[in-house]
């Protein structure tokens, strides 16, 4: 009698050929966005037509920050804030690299607000994906720049007195050509910005904005992570082409996403030349 | 390997040595140097962003030092050989990302031309208060290698010797100058290209499937890529294993630290440069480094002419330090000399050295300004009449000094 052979199938993850799948399991927690905007970001690697060899990915400290660790692309990571000063000088000294910053709210608009500003004004060519979830995650849920007025942090137990930064504000006036922001639940609108900004000479900004089930909804008493994608689902709207001053967050307020400025500007190598 | 002639300005030059800096930086094929202004600094700077299209390099005058050093530190990955600019402020500024650099086996040069501190100090005038912090000023233990010119020739010639020790050893190279020689003008001159040795950046070649970032190849030095050479570099400022994944046990913390200080450590033989003259019968060796080598030198001369056996050792590497030199010399000689402008940093490292054995006296200064030789030379007869064994420093009271704290002399408004 014959005996029914199964073959065994080696499992392979879709995602194998940008993800270092000896790094994983990943440290998120359950029902943090950051894996999911990795995601979103593997698949526009994959799909958008650049050589991946040429492409090195830096990202600063906090939990986006050990993105840079799960890309298999050359990765690097770096100090605190300094992503974009890191990116900037491997820009300089070989302009042939596509260079990509990920990293979270607190590295980059907090500690490395200045370096922000100043890659958007003399318009370095990179793509900056700042993951916000409105607090110091990594570090056990501080007050963040992005932290919404009043809403509640370990570091301000009576809810926040400080107005948050407006980052897609900040990128376009600091001269940013390229200005847009998701949701963790947006995830193709997300996937295809990536693969748009990825193809953009010059300084861009893809803002995804991503629970924190553990820091920041907790002590809010949002829910878990799936709370906070329904909150998404039900509180937010796109209007590309959105004048970026009116795009502030309060707490648990609308979200207005989208492509907000998409303009052409000579980059800094190329006025080099 | 040889410089470029495109990077080389052959020539006797009388510029100061700020300047003659700048041209050390492009003969040494640097192409990428990353800034913020400081006084000063800002000469050496201008004079490589005027000079460096000439070598097809970059200058980038960046927000802050925060900016100028991290930008180093990834154009070095990026496969150049990068340096930044700085003094005073600017260095303390620079701190974390040295430690960084350090961590990363980053070869980058940072040169430092020393202004009196603490805080904004006096930007214009001279010091030599930063000696331990470019050894210990970032956290965590690390080894760097720094060398103190004393002239603007060795500006020039030890800005490539900085350039070549960042290659070999695979970590940040300080040129710790001074104002007073930064400042300095005099005769420089620059040699044809074919005399000037550069060490290439050692490239790892193999297969990208096996390439280990951070496996040291034979010495303790591992071998580096180039981002976008498709290896897939991981690079990391946390304690990382020899594919640079970061790792929290004790034991590879202890594997990878000691490599990281070793790799230095063990060939303090080969980095050590030393200028050393009449030290073997010595009584007294003045032991000096940067602009207070020169200073002490009509110090030395005097002392010699009154029939003092005096020796001169001047410390061209500061760090590592030339322990066993010390040691040595502790045991024939009755006591060093130490003249720096502070309050003393390196004759504490030359007291540890000398176990007792020998009697330090330090001649500080406070900046702005440098030694009067008087002093230098008063401290070497007191050094050489002292009988007994002075436990710890002697701390030698300058002219200056005495008539500021001791009456007789009134601050002028």
């Amino acid at each position: 009698m014959e005996t029914l052979k199964t073959k065994k199938m080696k499992e392979v993850h879709p995602m194998e050929d940008v993800l270092r799948m000896n790094r994983i399991p990943h440290i998120w927690c359950p029902g943090c966005g950051i894996g999911l905007a990795v995601t979103a970001f593997a698949a526009a690697l994959e799909k958008a037509k650049i050589d991946l060899n040429k492409v090195a990915i830096v990202s600063g400290i906090g939990c986006t920050g050990r993105v840079a660790g799960y890309i298999k692309l050359d990765s690097f990571h770096t100090t605190h804030g300094r992503a974009i000063a890191f990116a900037t000088g491997i820009k300089v000294a070989n302009p042939d690299l596509k260079v990509v910053v990920f990293s979270g709210d607190g590295d980059l608009i907090s500690i490395g607000g200045n370096h922000f500003i100043h890659a958007a004004r003399r318009n370095i060519d990179m793509l900056v994906v700042c993951v916000n979830n409105f607090i110091y995650a990594m570090t056990g849920g501080q007050v963040a720049p992005t932290t919404p007025l009043a809403a509640y942090a370990t570091t301000c137990p009576f809810g926040s007195v400080e107005p948050p930064i407006n980052i897609p504000y900040l990128a376009d006036s600091s001269g940013a050509v390229y200005v847009a922001r998701w949701t963790t639940l947006h995830i193709r609108r997300l996937t295809n910005s990536f693969i748009e900004a990825l193809d953009k000479k010059g300084f861009s900004v893809v803002e995804v904005i991503s629970p924190c089930p553990q820091y920041y909804s907790r002590i809010n008493r949002l829910g878990d992570g799936l709370d906070m994608m329904k909150f998404y689902h039900d509180n937010t709207e796109i209007r590309h082409g959105e004048d970026t001053k009116n795009l502030d967050i309060g707490f648990q307020g609308k979200i207005i996403m989208g492509k907000f400025i998409d303009r052409e500007r000579p980059s800094y190598t190329e006025r080099f030349d | 390997m040889k410089a470029n002639p495109r990077d080389v300005l052959t020539g006797v030059h009388y510029i100061d040595g700020d300047v003659a800096a700048g041209y050390g930086v492009l003969a040494a094929g640097c192409k990428f140097v990353a800034g913020y202004p400081i006084t000063p600094s800002t000469e050496a700077a201008e004079t490589f962003a005027r000079v460096a299209p000439k070598g097809n390099a970059m200058f980038i005058q960046m927000e802050d030092e925060l900016a100028s050093i991290s930008a180093v530190i990834g154009a070095s990955f990026a496969g150049v050989k990068s340096m930044t600019i700085t003094s005073g402020p600017g260095y303390t500024l620079m701190m974390e990302a040295i430690g960084f650099g350090a961590m990363l086996e980053t070869p980058f040069v940072l040169l430092n031309i020393q202004r009196g501190g603490p805080s904004t100090g006096v930007p214009t005038k001279t010091g030599q208060a930063d000696m331990m912090q470019s050894r210990w000023g970032s956290h965590g233990d690390y080894e760097i290698i720094a060398i103190s010119p004393d002239s603007p020739q060795e500006l020039f010639d030890y800005t490539i010797k900085a350039f070549n020790l960042a290659e070999m050893y695979r970590c940040p190279v300080m040129i710790m100058s001074d104002e007073c020689v930064g400042h300095m003008t005099e005769k420089v001159v620059i040699p044809p290209a074919e005399e000037i040795e550069l060490e290439p950046r050692r490239l790892y070649n193999g297969p990208p499937g096996e390439y280990l970032p951070f496996k040291p190849d034979g010495d303790f030095i591992p071998k580096m890529v180039k981002a976008g050479a498709g290896y897939n570099l991981y690079i990391s400022g946390h304690v990382h294993d020899e594919r640079g994944y970061p790792v929290t046990n004790e034991e590879f913390k202890s594997v990878y630290l000691r490599r990281l200080v070793d790799k230095i450590r063990r060939n303090k033989d080969k980095i050590i440069e030393l200028k050393e003259e009449n030290t073997d019968d010595a009584e007294v060796i003045v032991v000096s480094y940067g602009i207070s080598s020169r200073v002490a030198v009509r110090g030395i001369e005097k002392a010699r002419e009154k029939g003092i056996k005096i020796g001169n050792l001047r410390l061209v590497t500061v760090w590592p330090f030339p322990d066993e030199k010390i040691i040595d010399l502790a045991k024939t000689t009755k006591a060093f000399v130490v003249p720096e402008i502070n309050y003393g940093q390196i004759a504490f490292e030359v007291e540890r050295c000398c176990h007792g054995r020998a009697n330090v006296v330090l001649v500080p200064h406070s900046g702005a300004g440098v030694h009067n030789p008087d002093d230098i030379y008063d401290a070497i007869v007191f050094a050489a009449k002292e009988k007994k064994k002075i436990e710890g420093i002697v701390e030698y009271k300058t002219k200056l000094e005495k008539l500021v704290f001791e009456g007789g002399f009134k601050l002028k408004e």
